[in-house]
């Protein structure tokens, strides 16, 4: 059957024709889709949320090691979170095959760096998959499983952004089961101790030379014999941009299967081709290994080496040909990301923007909705750095500053998902070390950035099962954060915020404010219901008898329900929430809050 | 044919893009053309700028539309069409929704939202514009106005009448509103 597939979607319906029997992902763009599209194939593949990334690896390479086919799939910086396993389950090798999904994100559409995961499958040696497309991503990660096992190597699925969430046609077949043998200890394949782990490394390079020997001829790689004057070696998505530019005047030597570099197979390409090309975005990944051969190649030198490619830039790249295209003097508004309207991130945000006003605050920040609380008119974020520095980071400046002797506070501000993520482990260390950092984690009850994912502190699983859950004031205590340093606000209540800000604020000890109001976009479950009555009950309504145009609402919340026009503002019916922040704010009580 | 078609649909987080180049690629599908579509997810949903690509023909590689390769643009927000001009092809066709929607620098009163857009694409090139949730809403709900948008697309692209739309239409929307979405469609075409 063909049906239409983004590259994420063909990656799990190829998980579960190859037989895979447990899932474990962190979500992050462009990766989170991967898992989202499990639970369809239900008991066959058992998939779940991580906390974050090293733990998802973790739990797939715990599956492989009882014996079951295994995979997790993360963005590209969540690699870097996962590393400390993957490099040494390397030197193990597998039981049931195990792939890693990576999906970089060249062009940084929704990240904070740009980073080529090639070069890590490389250092930790990896066997390295790079499909092109929809079918191919499908059609690899089905087959990556068996791969695994037959070279003893974990597989690293390397994607990009365009790979994840372009669609395309994909030939679906059948599942693949793969029978879990009963368990027998390997001690010394699995327990790394030096006196193992030395040998391991010396038989990993002799699966490396296997797998090297297979690449030079296997279905990943292929030869695309056309005109000889010109020879393009590719990978990945480049490969469709490389195959638009030089169309059949060249032959093509595509790449699938990247580390172990085949080097033979390109020895033996470049030698039948005048020139040869490399194509290939973000780092000289392929060119270097060319290079290496002996091999002269022009890449790097004319394709970018940031941000992603595209048949315009390949195309300039070697021909310095420029589409034709019409123009226009008019200038057009960009449109900045915003925290939706009756987002619970707002109301703290403002009562802090306020604060900081008055005395100064170093806010340090995380990734998540919440980092647009930098964006103006809050300008209530400093620092964006990797998910969980937020507290940490607050509770080195807040140590410097106090011991340099200077009276800057330091607020620290992240998610409920970045907490469970590596922010627990920061609290500990403020606690541990006598920080003085006030410690926000806003509780909006689901992972809001990444489009909605359950995670340890909602009640339900990935798999749609009722769960347990986080009691975030009682781990904040058990951490060491004395109890009466601990709040639990509504942020959508301004005093509520401010007094509790008023008596954290001024502490010199660790101190923990939580707000708890659902993300407005969530889909809401009963025991939201029960616990926020009023939500999507009530909304705002500007008087505009009162209303004296002064425009306060807009400026100082951003809040995108409220449209602004030159004579007036009025509350968008179709966005607000009735989060009554912009209500609150109103220095002439011109808004009202209505029941639906 | 083995020229590929290339279409842009530009517009804002949350106008239903996605739903339109659905039925668009799965029509396409089926009618034996390969196909490929290509978004950007992410923060989408807040209010930014979206573009989904679509690209048919014989054999499709690059999930991409270049700069000044557009066949037809739809618009579904009357700015974006102006953002993206730069991508349609000499002699391509704009389908323009006439609707506004501020973006922050705008609501916040930091920028202005621009004046004049028809006149200036139309002065460049071919421009069908009309208000598509109020013909949507003439039918019954603001809401269709995507999928009068993807009729008038469809018209816009040409040789394309041998696909069963309705059939593709009723395919991708709840049974309530399938009438609503068919009728929505054709709407669009005849305009
Ligand atoms: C290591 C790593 N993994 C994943 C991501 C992707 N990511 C960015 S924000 C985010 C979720 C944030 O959720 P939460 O902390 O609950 O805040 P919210 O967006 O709901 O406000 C994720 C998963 C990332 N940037 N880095």
């Amino acid at each position: 059957m063909k049906v239409i597939m983004s590259g994420n979607e063909a990656i799990a319906r190829g998980a579960y024709e190859g037989g895979a029997r447990f899932a474990s992902a962190y979500p992050g763009t462009p990766s989170t889709e991967i898992l989202e599209n499990m639970p369809q194939y239900g008991e066959a593949v058992y998939s779940e949320w991580a906390p974050n990334e090293k733990v998802a690896a973790e739990a797939a390479i715990g599956a492989s090691i009882a014996g079951a086919r295994s995979f997790c799939a993360m963005k590209h910086v969540g690699m870097n979170v996962a590393a400390d396993p993957i490099y040494t389950f390397a030197y193990t090798g597998v039981t049931g095959g195990f792939v890693m999904v990576v999906a970089d994100d060249p062009g940084q559409h929704s990240s904070q760096n740009e980073q080529d995961n090639r070069n890590q499958a490389k250092a930790a040696r990896l066997l390295m998959l790079e499909p092109s497309d929809s079918q191919e991503a499908h059609d690899f990660m089905k087959k990556a499983f068996a791969l695994s096992e037959k070279m003893d190597m974990p597989v690293l699925m390397h994607v990009t952004t365009r790979v994840c969430h372009s669609k395309g046609i994909v030939e679906l077949g059948e599942r693949e089961e793969a029978e879990v043998p009963d368990y027998e200890p390997k001690i010394q394949k699995y327990v790394t101790v030096p006196a193992n782990a030395k040998k391991l490394r010396a038989t990993l390079e002799t699966r490396i030379a296997a797998a090297r020997e297979f690449a030079c001829d296997c279905e990943f790689n292929r030869v695309e014999m056309g005109d000889t004057k010109i020879g393009v070696i590719t990978s990945g998505v480049s490969y469709q941009y490389a195959r638009e530019t030089f169309g059949d005047d060249a032959s093509y030597l595509k790449l699938g299967l990247t580390f172990p570099f085949p080097n033979k197979l390109v020895e033996d390409f470049c030698s039948k081709v005048d020139k040869v090309y490399i194509v290939e975005e973000m780092d000289p990944y392929i060119e270097e290994q060319v290079k290496i051969l002996g091999i002269e190649c022009t890449g790097k030198d004319v394709v970018p080496r940031f941000d992603e490619l595209n048949t315009d830039i390949v195309r300039k790249a070697f021909f310095n040909e420029v589409p034709e295209t019409y123009t226009t003097d008019k200038q057009v508004v960009a449109r900045p990301p915003a925290l939706c309207a009756g987002c619970p991130h707002r109301g703290l945000f403002y009562v802090l923007a306020k604060k900081a006003k008055k005395q100064s605050i170093m806010m340090t920040g995380d990734i998540g909705c919440y980092t647009l609380g930098s964006a103006a008119p809050l300008n209530a974020i400093h620092t964006c750095i990797c998910m969980g520095a937020s507290l940490s980071q607050g509770h080195g400046a807040s140590i410097a500053l106090r011991n340099a002797g200077k009276d800057t506070k330091v607020v620290s501000i992240l998610g409920d998902s970045t907490f469970f993520h590596t922010g627990v482990n920061s609290l500990m260390d403020a606690a541990y070390n006598k920080g003085s950092n006030l410690n926000i984690i806003l509780d909006n009850r689901i992972t809001g950035m990444t489009g909605h994912q359950q995670n340890p502190g909602t009640g339900f699983t990935l798999m749609g099962q009722e769960a347990s859950e986080v009691d975030i004031p009682a781990l904040c205590k058990a951490i060491g954060i004395k109890e009466e340093n601990i709040k639990v606000v509504n942020p959508n209540h301004l005093d509520e915020v401010e007094a509790a800000m008023d008596e954290l604020l001024p502490k010199d000890e660790p101190t923990v404010l939580i707000t708890r109001w659902p993300c407005v976009l969530k889909k809401f479950s009963q025991q939201d219901i029960d616990e926020f009555p009023t939500l999507h009950k009530t909304q705002c309504k500007i008087d505009q008898d009162k209303c004296k145009n002064c425009k306060v609402c807009v400026k100082t919340t951003g809040c995108p329900g409220l449209i602004n026009s030159k004579d007036q503002v009025v509350i968008d019916t179709t966005s607000c929430n009735g989060c009554t922040v912009c209500k609150q704010v109103c220095p002439f009580d011109a808004i009202e809050e209505v029941t639906l | 044919m083995s020229e590929v078609k290339n279409i842009l649909l530009v517009g804002v987080g949350g106008q239903g893009t996605i739903l339109a180049s659905k039925i668009l690629t799965t029509g396409l599908m089926k009618a034996g053309y390969d196909v490929k579509m290509s978004e950007v997810h992410g923060m989408s949903q807040r209010g930014g700028s979206v573009s989904t690509q679509v690209r048919f023909g014989e054999k499709v590689y690059s999930p991409i539309v270049g700069k000044g390769s557009a066949d037809v643009i739809v618009a579904f927000e009357k700015m974006e069409a102006l953002r993206y001009l730069d991508y349609l092809k000499q002699g391509g066709k704009m389908v323009v929704n006439d609707f506004e929607i501020n973006p922050l620098p705008v609501n916040v009163g930091a920028a202005e939202y621009p004046e004049g857009i028809l006149e200036e694409l139309s002065s460049k090139c071919d421009v069908l514009s009309f208000k598509a949730g109020e013909v949507a809403k003439e039918l019954g709900n603001p809401k269709a106005m995507n999928v009068v948008l993807l009729g008038a697309l469809v018209k816009a692209l040409g040789g394309l009448d041998d696909i069963d739309w309705d059939a593709e239409v009723e395919a991708n929307v709840k049974p309530k509103f399938a009438e609503l979405n068919k009728k929505a469609f054709h709407a669009g075409y005849e305009l």
